[in-house]
């Protein structure tokens, strides 16, 4: 079976989720694009999309029908040329709603499991939960005769276990988008201890076709990438915790988010992005981890308080930012909240003050926006942590912590083999995460 | 001609301008641009009749018969004459001939002449199919996803074919550079707010053929545009029903008009020849030559589309307008000035009222009404010319200006 025949039915499980619908929106398109091969006319692509919920698959077909629309759009120029033989077809207008078309039709919603017994390869997008997963998957499995492969989008399982409980014979790999899978250009590829190595060549090949960023990791607990940010997250929420003995603990809480973001010149501090990933999502996932760890406790009692208060981050259906550990206005954290009063605390009434007690902000430090994207990052990050080098601000000192941890974190991936080089770390926090520099460097050496 | 007024040029480059926001409308642009004219001429009672030059409303905005929104400016154009006409991009100075022939004709002493058009109702790649209706229709399907910018990609690729890949690159940078210089000058230009320190660089970014044309990256394209034009032409009667002076107006010494086959490709890609047979005709019913002109507005759809502009005139041989213009003979401190507020990549490219803008240029610079964008006019050079193009050098009308004494 070669790579188009793989393609021609194809199944997304848990399609409606955050995760699904965008793999199924990749997969869909890849494999119209096929479909409008000439080699490929008249030939039948079929892609399951299968949740619980059916009013959740009305608005997953909204979602795709626009999102095939803005991709249609964004590629008129070669879709004129794909569709040159069609002498009906003359205003891009056309050419895109035909295109639009083609990708609605090869897709099936449904909420039986039943009609993935025909593919030959299945996606699996649904929650993290371990037992639904096996049962699922061996079900599916039993049923299906075409021995399919199975491409897991776990952020934590173990493939191997994944493998060995539903009784797949290696014809698994974890394939780990980031959220959103349209957007980011990172994939964590996981074999498990039995991945057949024609499984990892059509992975390899599908993520080539995708554009996409691949990064292998080992079959451990977390992969790279939360292997690196769950550690990140419990260093930032331990100094936190340490700080609030002289301050308030919202006070703690945003200085600590204010060094792992402008000192440290990321994207977004440490808080906003548990609440970015959603403080349960991040809960579950150290539990998933945790039991694999040997010398090493992944937990943390502060997430378990929030949780237990109701307080969980996340995103709304349209991406914008549910209040969590911060309070968002417009995209921007303007309160952080307090467990002890279940209240949030307004960051204007006592930000003079933090910033005070952090000290005086390096110098050189420039938003991460325009260091990222300046062509010329290296140089302006050696400024900036050569001047962090030599202050001995409350500020400094934590950023200067903050990145050895980090680093250290990094070092440990590595060392463990759960990563298979430093670059690969680097790669993950730079693609995945959007870092403007890998956590393994020398700035502070 | 007297008494020009131009709304801004809106669309992306604007502080104004944001697709997600409700935007003025035909009506409005319509209403400002008439109104802004029948203030400086005592009213509309002082209007005979009235021609409206626009594009494609009947897409862009679902709306024909605009001659009827004439009297929507003021109530004192009911029941008078008033017409559209259309030539795609050249409707504005087609409606400028149109309003001269009924002057020369003593059919109208006095006529508001006005064109318009507002595009930024669809996006740019729904656009293109709109602005397709410029060529053949039939040649659509032939055409590239963005089918003008196709076409003068090929030119402009014809034309490094046959005179070398660097020159004329750099000459339509330069093209660029000059245009958003002059609109910086001009507070209705669409890229008067454009503040790049990285002009030059930005226009010699390589094509992408992937995205966009082979041969033409987005900075040689005039842009997407709302926005309309309007003046008056008026006789020496005329002149003195509305009580202005003839030192403030402007006279028209020639004009050219001329159309090619829109089923037919250019004999030759490198070559302008309606826009060469257009100006020809121009030149020698003003009974001047090129020498005598002191400033230019031509139809710089593309950057590549000014430089075969500067040979049609015959400032430059075959070949030659790249030097002319890395040379900086077109710049506002050159030989002749050309688009002095901008020009279609500049000040924008609101289809049918460009050449209605073009002329409005001309009697600012010649009067001495162009404020920051002035430049000098000498006694030896008296004369502005305008260069309106319809299609790919298809419906071409060229007018030769005076200062009126
Ligand atoms: N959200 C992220 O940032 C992220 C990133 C990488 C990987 N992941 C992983 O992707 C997977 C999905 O995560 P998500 O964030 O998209 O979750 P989600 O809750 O948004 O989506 C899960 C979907 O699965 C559906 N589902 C549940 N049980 C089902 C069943 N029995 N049959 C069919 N569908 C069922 C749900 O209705 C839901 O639509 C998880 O394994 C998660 O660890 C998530």
């Amino acid at each position: 079976m070669n790579y188009t025949e793989r393609l021609s039915n194809v199944t997304v499980l848990g399609a409606a989720g955050k995760m699904g619908s965008g793999i199924l929106l990749l997969t869909a398109l890849e494999m119209v694009d096929l479909s409008l091969k000439p080699e490929n006319r008249g030939k039948v692509f079929v892609i399951n999309a299968i949740d619980v919920s059916s009013e959740a698959l009305a608005g997953l077909m909204r979602y795709i029908r626009a999102q095939a629309l803005k991709a249609a759009e964004k590629k008129t120029v070669q879709l004129r040329a794909v569709y040159a033989d069609r002498a009906d077809l003359i205003d891009n207008e056309e050419i895109i709603m035909q295109y639009v078309d083609d990708v609605m039709v090869t897709i099936r919603p449904s909420v039986n499991l039943e009609v993935a017994y025909n593919s030959t390869l299945i996606f699996e997008a649904i929650k993290e939960d371990p037992e639904l997963k096996v049962k699922l998957l061996s079900q599916l499995d039993k049923n299906n005769s075409h021995k399919p492969w199975y491409f897991t989008n776990t952020s934590s399982i173990p493939i191997t276990q994944l493998d060995e409980k539903a009784n797949l014979g290696g014809r698994i790999i974890g394939f780990h988008f980031y959220n959103p899978p349209a957007v980011q250009k990172l994939v964590e590829v996981i074999k498990s201890a039995h991945t057949l190595p024609e499984v990892e060549e059509f992975a390899l090949q599908y993520a080539k076709s995708l554009r996409k960023v691949v990064v292998p990791s080992a079959d451990f607990a977390g992969f790279v990438g939360n292997g690196h940010f769950m550690r990140d997250a419990l260093h930032g929420i331990g100094e936190a915790e340490k700080f609030a003995k002289d301050v308030s603990l919202p006070e703690a809480i945003y200085m600590i988010n204010k060094v792992s973001q402008d000192y440290l010149v990321r994207p977004m501090g440490i808080f906003q992005l548990i609440d970015y990933v959603g403080v349960d999502v991040c809960q579950y996932i150290m539990s998933v981890m945790n039991p694999f760890l040997k010398d090493e406790d992944l937990h943390s009692d502060f997430l378990d308080r929030l949780i237990g208060q109701g307080v969980l981050g996340g995103q709304f259906s349209d991406g914008s930012q549910k209040d969590g550990i911060l309070k968002y206005e417009k995209g921007r954290p303007v309160a952080v909240y307090n467990p002890d009063t279940k209240k949030y605390d307004l960051i204007s009434d006592f930000q003079a003050s933090c910033d005070e007690k952090l000290g005086a902000m390096p110098r050189s430090i420039q938003p991460w926006k325009s260091v990222a994207f300046s062509g010329k990052s290296e140089d302006m990050l050696k400024t900036i942590f050569d001047e962090i080098k030599t202050m001995d601000t409350v500020g400094a000192r934590l950023a200067k912590e903050y990145a050895r941890r980090s680093k250290e974190i990094g070092l440990q991936l590595v060392a463990d083999k759960v990563a298979f080089a430093e670059k690969d770390v680097n790669t993950v926090l730079l693609t995945g995460f959007f870092h403007a520099y890998g956590p393994i460097n020398n700035f502070l050496d | 001609m007297v008494a020009g007024y131009n709304t801004i040029s809106l669309g992306t480059g604007r502080k104004e301008f944001n697709p997600k926001k409700p935007r003025p409308g035909l009506e409005e642009y319509i209403r400002e641009a008439g109104q802004g004219v029948l203030k400086q001429i005592g009213g509309a009672k002082n209007v005979d009749e009235s021609v409206i030059g626009n594009f494609i409303a009947s897409r862009f905005n679902r709306q024909g018969n605009l001659a009827a929104f004439m009297p929507y400016i003021d109530p004192d154009l009911r029941y008078k004459p008033a017409v559209r006409v259309e030539g795609a991009c050249g409707s504005g100075a087609l409606a400028l001939a149109t309003g001269i022939r009924s002057v020369l004709a003593e059919t109208a002493d006095v006529v508001l002449v006005l064109g318009v058009e507002v595009q930024n109702t669809v996006k740019a790649i729904y656009g293109a199919d709109i602005l397709a209706a410029a060529g053949w229709a039939k040649d659509r399907k032939e055409g590239h996803a963005y089918y003008f910018p196709g076409k003068f990609s090929d030119r402009a690729k014809a034309y490094q074919e046959k005179y070398g890949k660097e020159k004329p690159r750099e000459a339509m940078a330069q093209w660029y550079v000059n245009a958003i210089e002059n609109a910086r000058l001009c507070p209705t230009a669409q890229e008067y707010h454009n503040s790049s320190e990285e002009l030059q660089s930005c226009g010699m970014m390589n094509p992408n053929p992937r995205g966009f044309v082979d041969s033409l990256n987005v900075y040689d394209c005039s842009k997407v545009s709302d926005g309309a034009s309007a003046i008056a032409v008026v006789s020496e009667e005329g002149l003195k029903r509305i009580g202005i002076p003839k030192s403030e107006a402007i006279e028209v010494i020639g004009m050219g008009q001329a159309e090619d086959d829109i089923t037919k490709p250019p004999d030759d890609p490198t070559i302008l020849a309606t826009t060469r047979e257009a100006v020809r005709k121009a030149l020698e019913s003003a009974g001047i030559t090129k020498e005598q002109l002191g400033t230019v507005e031509c139809h710089d759809c593309f950057s590549i589309a000014g430089i075969l502009a500067v040979e049609a005139i015959g400032f430059a041989p075959h070949g030659g307008g790249a030097e002319f213009v890395i040379q900086g003979n077109t710049k506002r401190t050159g030989k002749v000035p050309f688009n002095t507020t901008g020009g279609l990549v500049g000040w924008g490219h609101p289809t049918g009222a460009t050449g209605v803008h073009q002329a409005i240029t001309i009697w600012e610079q010649l009067t001495g009404k162009a404020g920051d964008s002035q430049i000098p006019i000498t006694a030896e050079r008296p004369y502005g010319l305008t260069i309106n193009m319809g299609g790919d050098d298809k419906s071409l009308v060229s007018i030769v200006f005076k200062k009126a004494e």
